[in-house]
């Protein structure tokens, strides 16, 4: 059997939920390509991974694999996963969102998420525009594109989403896209690897909307564009701001180590079972009796 | 706490909320601050580390319940506790927990509203948004306190009624239960039940999660336990999958609906006080509850026939017990700090059978005794 057919069989639920909603040529099955290779080169178990994703196009990839899966409502998966590594923080905890998802209506929770530090791996799968409801402008969509809700062109400045986790503490950010898919596994291998919060946000392409409506052409051709407007990191750093424009950076932006909120709460849990115990023999019983 | 000595201890409602839960085994908490809700997540943020428990103070209600219900899923009781605007923030997030069948309790702190409304004044305004409150058909528990006993068993009742029956349950609290000091003395602990959610017995490959083997309940497994399976808000097959094949849906639907009202006699709770040969009857919950009972006892010194039924449950709504009281007295009498939620509710289920007289009051005051019993005096006239 080919490598890929075991990989289907093992981590897709083959007998269960096919086809998929995906529309021919969309960047969501390349992504959950390289997601299950990351997973099984760094031999994670089924049982200890859960999938959270949000609603959206991208947010229906939990249904596809056999994990531990949870479908939350749209723009809530960092809060619905928080609760989840918190109450079992053994679980390895990976959260998919798409643009709209993660900074539209779900971007006070990602800030926060960033700066927490939780243990979680997020996702962004960023396809520049609202996918699932038709081609709304996100706010990923560059100034100046086409959307079904822009009367002429977008007259909003875009987040840079990675940049975003950067300034609000994320303590991994790397960037990917749908094009350069042997990279992109192996950025979700280490932002998967990280203790902390990672995000990983990945151009990706929706020809059906965005590319449609914005002339891009097939999804090839969408992809081609992905191959030449990313410029490695390194490469990045020396480019004037000109020679930048129009394009992005890929790779790891950010690699640092910070307390985690998980470890520190562990502290914070021995600290006061300490003076639980020294209360108790103490007061020979405790809690405000009378 | 000892479980085995009955304890008399001092505390104020929300203190009593926050050792309920505790007792019930709740190990997780995230929430985010609100008067007059705020000291349950105060106490549960000192309380939850030495228990080995978890303590988070979320962005906001909507981050918080998001994060109750991930740990539920993970498999530990869970709760948050807030006031009306941020119940009304929650509300998509329980709707989610009803579809997707998970266990957890939701303590609302009424205060006069709407919208930021009077934050430190009692009030009974969100009767009708616990029960409609979240969008689409689907039924819900409602509990209501009226003492800090009842807060402490109240909300142990929660959590076993959520756990039983793989639902949210909602506690509606209010600025006077919450914040009223007093003496009371805990049941022993073997006094007190405890209920888990029902676990898959058969083998992982076996397992289909939402089958419910005629109990209308489906057994739960926790994340990480080796059940993998896919939750989801979206309508569902019995495997989990979104589904919209009408035969699918309607079973689906059906089975939410009468998990809660095929039990309803288990969930229906209400406290009579002197209805035996009572012809006025008040019904009424919360603090009102507490007025009522103190009109009802100064009524009969009076020689008047009065009688209480204090709901404990509001929803589903106790209609066996109203229709009883609604039979065998003259009038129904119903104080409610709203304009009406649930004497909405009375006279629906009374159908015509006996006089329902209201009293409602929304001005941020209590409804004392004295205008329960001019109410009384008014109405035998
Ligand atoms: C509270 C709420 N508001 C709006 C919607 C409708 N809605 C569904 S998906 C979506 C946008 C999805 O866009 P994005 O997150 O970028 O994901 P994509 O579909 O492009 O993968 C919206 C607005 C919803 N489901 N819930
Ligand atoms: S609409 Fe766009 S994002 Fe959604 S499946 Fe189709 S191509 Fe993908």
């Amino acid at each position: 059997m080919k490598d890929i057919t075991k990989l289907i069989h093992q981590y897709l639920r083959h007998d269960k939920k096919f086809p998929h909603v995906w529309c021919p040529g969309c960047g969501n099955g390349i992504v959950l390509g390289a997601l299950i290779r990351a997973i099984d080169h760094l031999e994670y178990s089924k049982d200890e991974i859960v999938l959270v994703s949000g609603i959206g196009c991208s947010g229906r990839m939990s249904v596809y694999v056999d994990f531990n899966t949870l479908h939350t409502t749209h723009g809530r998966a960092l809060t619905f996963a928080t609760g989840i590594k918190m109450a079992k923080p053994d679980l390895k905890v990976i959260v998919i969102m798409g643009d709209g998802d993660a900074l539209a209506i779900g971007g006070n929770h990602f800030i926060h998420a960033a700066r927490r530090n939780i243990n979680l791996t997020a996702l962004i799968i960023n396809n520049s525009i609202f996918g699932m409801t038709g081609g709304q402008h996100s706010p990923a969509t560059p100034y100046g594109k086409m959307a079904t809700t822009t009367a002429l062109y977008n007259i909003e400045p875009a987040f840079n989403i990675a940049e975003l986790a950067v300034t609000a503490g994320a303590v991994f950010v790397a960037r990917g896209t749908a094009y350069h898919a042997d990279l992109l596994h192996k950025l979700i291998e280490k932002a998967l690897h990280k203790n902390g919060f990672s995000l990983l946000e990945i151009i990706t392409q929706c020809p059906t909307f965005y590319g449609r409506k914005n002339r891009m052409g097939t999804a090839v051709e969408m992809m081609e564009w992905q191959r030449d407007s990313a410029v490695p990191v390194e490469k990045w750093e020396g480019l004037s701001p000109e020679e930048r424009e129009g394009k992005f950076s890929i790779g790891v932006l950010m690699d640092k180590e910070a307390p985690g909120f998980l470890e520190e709460y562990e502290k914070v849990k021995a600290q006061a079972k300490r003076i639980a115990s020294l209360n108790a023999t103490e007061k020979g019983d405790h809690g405000s009796q009378i | 706490m000892n479980r085995h000595k009955p304890q008399r201890v001092f505390w104020q409602g929300n203190e009593a909320i926050v050792e309920g839960a505790l007792a019930a085994g709740c190990r997780f908490y995230a929430g985010y601050p609100i008067t007059p809700a705020t000291e349950i997540m105060e106490m549960m943020a000192q309380k939850m580390p030495a228990l080995d428990g978890a303590f988070i103070q979320m962005e906001d209600e909507i981050a918080s319940l998001g994060a109750v219900i991930g740990a539920s899923l993970a498999g530990v009781k869970a709760m948050t506790a807030t006031s009306g605007p941020g119940f009304s923030l929650m509300q998509e997030n329980l709707g989610f927990a009803c579809v997707a069948e998970v266990p957890c309790v939701v303590v609302n702190v009424m205060r006069g509203g709407p919208s930021t409304g009077l934050p430190t004044s009692p009030a009974q305004g969100d009767v009708l948004q616990a029960r409609w409150g979240t969008h689409g058909d689907h039924p819900i528990i409602v509990l209501a306190p009226s003492t800090t006993l009842d807060c402490y068993l109240v909300t142990l009742q929660a959590f076993n009624f959520s756990e039983k029956y793989r639902t949210p349950v909602i506690i509606l609290s209010d600025e006077v239960v919450s914040h009223t000091r007093e003496v009371l003395t805990l049941p022993r602990g073997d006094e007190l039940p405890m209920i888990e959610r029902i676990r898959p017995t058969v083998p992982p490959e076996w397992f289909v999660p939402f089958e419910t083997q005629g109990r209308l309940v489906p057994a739960m497994s926790s994340f990480g336990d080796g059940y993998r399976y896919h939750v989801t808000g979206l309508i569902h097959d019995v495997r989990g999958f979104p589904t919209n094949r009408p035969d699918e849906v309607f079973a689906f639907q059906k089975r939410l609906q009468e998990k809660i009202s095929e039990h309803y006699t288990d969930i229906q709770w209400v406290e009579p006080f002197y209805l035996e040969d009572a012809e006025q009857v008040i019904i009424a919950y919360g603090s009102v509850a507490r007025s009522a009972l103190h009109a009802v006892r100064q009524a009969r010194e009076m020689g008047l026939k009065a009688g209480l039924l204090k709901l404990l449950t509001l929803f589903p709504f106790p209609r066996a017990a109203v229709e009883k009281a609604a039979i065998a007295c003259q009038s129904l009498l119903v104080p409610e700090m709203n304009w009406g939620q649930i004497s909405r509710e009375v006279k629906r289920v009374n159908r015509g059978r006996c006089r329902v007289v209201t009293l409602n009051k929304f001005d941020g005051t209590l409804i004392t005794p004295k205008e329960i019993l001019k109410k009384m005096m008014q109405d035998q006239n």
